[in-house]
């Protein structure tokens, strides 16, 4: 029978300051925040993000131009529309962006190397997410901004009723953000491939919106409205839009949406549920990554 | 033609459940189409629009795109390549084989769905079915030649193939004439164009010039591929 005995061999623990949850937090985030545009990275990877960002902000400044020289307040660009009519940028932003944050770490098999660290499951995905939103929300709401400064500088008639529209097409803006960028993460973070995650994420945008679209099509054709708008709901921009239409107040810049406020509330409810269920997922998804 | 990269190539891109997501796409356009002719809403008008928007304008030129550079541009990306590189295998003939392999997934995930989609919304009426399967074929091909050289000549393929394919082709061919004449999708649609006898399709581009560019495209994409596959610089993964 032997006698088993513990050494002391000399490890010194850490006795310094711990910075707590909320640090780790905002480190996670900021980093997500940078990655989303490349910064901290090769040019390589800043190429793509600016280049959709000055594309983004184009429409607006022609827009303020116009104005400008014309003098025709109504050449400027609807605030709350801006999003609706650049979907195909914002939406390849996402795709080329989302594969970025989500699925690298579960390319190269990193993701324990986080949580051996005192990093919890929810805040890491939580991190992810609330750093694509704030890309989406800069990426749409700098160009809505350009365009009230320039209806500003150019006197645009009306300024106060300009400045209640600028304020609900920003909180669009923000919903339009958590929206897209949820739904982004999670595609991307089943499909961990290079150039596979851009390609599916990119694919449920447009197969979403020529779907509906099609139907829309067919639905009006037909003066059926009420159906035309309520199949809005599958597609996303269509489906913030209609929260932006019924609930805050804007005019509609999509094809059709549902009557009343009953539409908008349902609305909001099915982004808020695609918000939360796609954190359950993605908490799940990362949960199991971190495990092998 | 090198069979056993083929069957490497084909391994990469249906393994796992990327099948599935190939498989996602064009289940889509399927079951819209049968819930159109379920629902009566089946007349020519909306067939072709069907077709035309669904199958050749979103459906191909994403197909087309994730085969065309999933063949090779992962391998590119993480260095995999050098392992076909170093072996005595001409060059134009891993290009060659690699985008074999991209039509013939761009054919069975695309060009077999619009097919059935064809025949589900309209039958044998007008010749639509064959003839938007034949304009999906040859629009796949050029697509594939395409994305397949861009895979080789850019990392950021994938976002450039969608700048291309999602901007070019749809946004700027709605406000101006001359970029909607510059595009694959509307020399494919000019093909279907000469092949149905339908009137809702319309295409900008005539017939012949159509065929010429088509072929072009599709030769110049494959020769600059394997031209710049000769001198790849291969650098580390990101």
């Amino acid at each position: 029978m032997t006698t088993s005995t513990i050494h002391d061999i000399g490890y010194r623990h850490y006795d310094g300051r711990r910075n707590g949850r909320a640090y780790v937090l905002r480190s996670l985030y900021v980093h997500n925040v940078r990655a989303a545009f490349g910064l901290g990275r090769p040019a390589r990877a800043k190429v793509m993000p600016f280049l959709l960002a000055a594309i983004m902000l184009l429409p607006a400044a022609g827009s303020v131009a116009v104005v400008a020289v014309t003098d025709q307040a109504d050449a400027l660009m609807r605030y709350s529309s801006y999003a609706t009519v650049l979907q195909v940028i914002i939406a390849i932003f996402l795709a080329t962006q989302a594969p970025v944050l989500a699925s690298r770490e579960l390319r190269f098999h990193v993701v324990p190397l986080y949580f051996s660290r005192p990093v919890g499951h929810l805040d890491f995905v939580l991190a992810k997410v609330a750093a694509m939103t704030t890309a989406l929300f800069a990426l749409i709401a700098v160009p809505v901004t350009v365009l009230y400064v320039g209806g500003l500088v150019t006197k645009v008639p009306d300024s106060t009723a300009q400045l209640g529209r600028y304020l609900a097409a920003l909180v669009g803006c923000a919903l339009f953000a958590v929206v897209l960028a949820s739904i982004g993460m999670v595609v991307a973070a089943f499909t961990p491939r290079r150039g596979f995650g851009v390609a599916a994420v990119i694919a449920v945008f447009m197969l979403s919106s020529t779907f509906v679209l099609i139907i829309q099509g067919i639905a009006e054709a037909r003066t059926n409205f009420t159906l035309s708008g309520w199949v809005g709901l599958f597609a996303p921009f269509n489906l913030v839009d209609i929260v932006q239409v019924r609930l805050l107040g804007a005019e509609k810049s999509a094809v059709q949406v549902p009557p009343g406020v009953g539409g908008g509330v349902v609305a909001l409810a099915l982004c808020a549920a695609i918000v939360l269920g796609s954190i359950a997922v993605l908490y799940r998804r990362f949960r199991k990554a971190g495990l092998s | 033609m090198n069979a056993t990269i083929a069957v490497i190539t084909f391994r990469a891109m249906l393994g796992r459940r990327r099948a599935l997501l190939l498989l996602a796409l064009p289940l889509v356009l399927l079951v819209l189409s049968v819930v159109l002719r379920v629902t009566d809403n089946n007349d020519i008008d909306i067939s072709a629009d069907v077709l035309q928007r669904f199958g050749l304008a979103t459906l191909l030129p994403l197909l087309a795109l994730i085969a065309g550079t999933g063949v090779i541009g992962p391998e590119i990306d993480d260095g995999q390549i050098m392992y076909v590189l170093t072996k005595p295998i001409p060059r134009q003939v891993i290009v060659l084989t690699k985008l074999a392999v991209a039509i013939v997934l761009v054919a069975a995930f695309a060009v077999v769905p619009v097919l059935m989609s064809g025949i589900v919304l309209q039958g044998t009426t007008a010749g639509m079915a064959p003839a938007f399967t034949v304009g999906v074929l040859v629009g796949g091909v050029a697509y594939s030649a395409v994305f397949v050289a861009l895979a080789v000549l850019s990392r950021n393929a994938v976002t450039i193939g969608l700048l291309y394919a999602l901007v070019w082709e749809t946004l700027l061919g709605n406000f101006a004439p001359g970029a909607k004449s510059a595009s694959i999708q509307q020399w494919a649609l000019s093909v279907v164009d000469a092949l149905t006898s339908a009137s809702p399709v319309k295409s900008t581009v005539d017939l012949p010039v159509a065929i010429a560019l088509l072929v072009a495209v599709t030769a110049a994409g494959t020769l600059l591929a394997a031209y710049r596959l000769r001198s790849l610089p291969v650098a580390s993964a990101e």
